[in-house]
């Protein structure tokens, strides 16, 4: 039986409270330096499975533990307790195998915006063992097809936020991931871009890829993804297929917003409201 | 495991050599005006050491001083952008690059910087003053020691600082004095039993008495134990810095 794309189980994360009185050195060195045992809850137990191959969305308001999540799935926050696995690699004892089938295009932008597009995608290739002879040509293909040909040799700055998205999008691609998690790649996009946008990740997941996407745009997560979970407050509050999220769907509340969304917009709602 | 490395020094490196006159120049004027003020002008008043003139005396001490400001602010400022600047770090945390290849590929390119740094203010130095090259083989292992060393140091500072007070404080505060009183300009045996006693306790001290022997095959301690201190202090940052890139301290939340 193959292994699930992502396993969360458990998963429970507090944030350190800030260092407060440490007049110097608190503004000197990293306060994240040392443990902190209170302060913000942001997950409270979150358990999830994506199935291989899948296309799954994660959505919530604001601040509601989505980043925190995929921060813990790619190793760049610490969980409290419980366990995250992804193809059946534990995320804590097999990290570097787990990485490898990884691929993220994070919510900020956080390429180096001195080097150029094409070193960005060569290098991230280079820190996943793919020497740069072989990487440069696959880079070259995925920057043409994400529509960057003309800005292979120019730098960060010179590009737009919709380019930038892009390029965040060939980075996490360039070492062929199985598993692509994406932290609303489409902010800040325009309507056309975004259409390109989405033909392109169908076409990934036609190809096997597993993807993860947070957005804050619920149509598009309503016509890419077949499963979907809603989280609010650092706790599930629903998950299922599409057509079971939006089974939840409550005729008579949403009459009494006055103004009509989307489907999965009103169950969202419906569910992480706190009006 | 090559290919990250490789990935991480190469990406250092080509920034050094495309910034120059950042990276290079401010030493090397630096240590000209050093060879001008302290060798040729004051120098000549001061007369010899150990039976070299002061220039000569000086030069060990300020190739020192080139390769060790230099390899710590690299690493110390390369890092500490990389995680606050613009949070590229993230690309080689989210990676399969273990932790000790992301220390050795940070490392690696100080101590390029403070190697080419060394080899070029020792080039400067020799229009100025008579060079004797006794061991030229401490003379390098002490330029890789040194790098090391302050290439280590600066790595855990970038680790930990959370604004660029906090990568700019220890060199200030801390590096400028250990260099300065280290013996840069003087022999440790010219000052009182107390002086001497604590400059033992400074690193810099086994540093410019590895290179003088180097150069003029004099010092005023052994050459093991200047080794010895030396591997002992990298052996602590190393672990130390493992330490923290394994952990996420200062790096992940």
């Amino acid at each position: 039986m193959t292994s699930p794309a992502l396993s969360i189980k458990n998963l429970k994360k507090t944030y350190a409270s800030p260092v407060r009185g440490t007049a110097l050195l608190g503004r000197l060195w990293d306060p994240r330096a040392s443990k902190g045992a209170s302060g913000t809850e942001a997950l409270k137990g979150v358990s999830l499975e994506i199935p291989a191959g899948d296309f799954f969305a994660l959505l919530g308001p604001n601040g509601a533990g989505k980043t925190t999540i995929i921060g813990i799935v790619t190793s760049l926050v610490n969980k409290t307790s419980g366990s995250v696995a992804v193809f059946g690699h534990d995320i804590e004892n097999e990290s570097e195998i787990a990485r490898t089938y990884i691929g993220v295009v994070p919510q900020e932008v956080n390429f180096n915006p001195f080097e150029k597009c094409i070193d960005v995608v060569v290098n991230q290739a280079g820190y996943y063992g793919i020497p740069r002879k072989t990487a440069t040509p696959y880079a070259e293909h995925l920057l043409k097809d994400l529509g960057l040909a003309e800005k292979l040799d120019k730098t960060g700055w010179s590009l737009s936020g919709g380019m930038k998205r892009r390029l965040l999008i060939a980075r996490a691609l360039v070492h062929k991931p199985q598993f692509l998690i994406l932290d609303e790649p489409t902010a800040g996009v325009d309507v056309e871009l975004r259409r390109e946008m989405w033909g392109y990740l169908k076409t990934l997941t036609a190809t096997g890829v597993t993807i993860l996407l947070t957005t804050h745009y619920l149509e598009e997560a309503e016509q890419l993804c077949k499963h979907v979970a809603i989280i609010n407050k650092g706790e599930i509050v629903a998950s299922g297929t599409m057509e079971e999220v939006l089974a939840l769907h409550d005729e008579d509340t949403a009459q009494k917003r006055g103004y009509r969304g989307g489907r999965l917009e009103e169950v969202f709602l419906q569910l992480t409201s706190e009006k | 495991m090559f290919t990250s490395f490789y990935t991480i020094v190469r990406k250092d490196v080509v920034r050094i050599f495309r910034i120059w006159p950042q990276t290079f120049l401010p030493s090397i004027i630096t240590s000209i005006l050093y060879f001008l003020v302290f060798g040729k002008i004051l120098g000549e008043r001061i007369g010899e050491i150990g039976g070299h003139p002061y220039i000569t005396f000086v030069v060990p001490g300020l190739v020192m001083l080139a390769v060790v400001t230099n390899s710590f602010s690299n690493v110390a400022t390369t890092f500490f952008q990389a995680k606050f600047f613009a949070r590229n770090i993230d690309e080689v945390l989210v990676s399969p690059t273990p932790p000790w290849v992301i220390i050795s590929g940070y490392v690696a390119g100080g101590m390029v910087r403070g190697i080419v740094i060394g080899a070029l203010v020792i080039i400067v130095s020799a229009f100025f003053s008579p060079l004797p090259m006794t061991h030229p083989f401490i003379i390098l292992l002490f330029l890789i020691l040194s790098s090391l060393l302050f290439s280590l140091a600066g790595l855990v500072n970038g680790i930990y600082a959370k604004s660029f007070d906090g990568i700019s404080i220890v060199p200030t505060f801390v590096l400028t004095p250990l260099v300065y009183l280290g013996g840069v300009f003087y022999s440790a045996q010219a000052l009182p039993p107390l002086w001497q006693k604590l400059t033992y306790a400074d690193p810099i001290f086994y540093l410019i008495n590895g290179f003088r022997d180097g150069f003029m095959g004099i010092s005023d301690i052994s050459l093991s134990l200047s080794i010895g201190v030396l591997l002992a202090l990298i052996s602590i940052l190393v672990a130390i810095s493992w330490y923290l890139i394994r952990t996420g301290l200062g790096l992940r939340q």
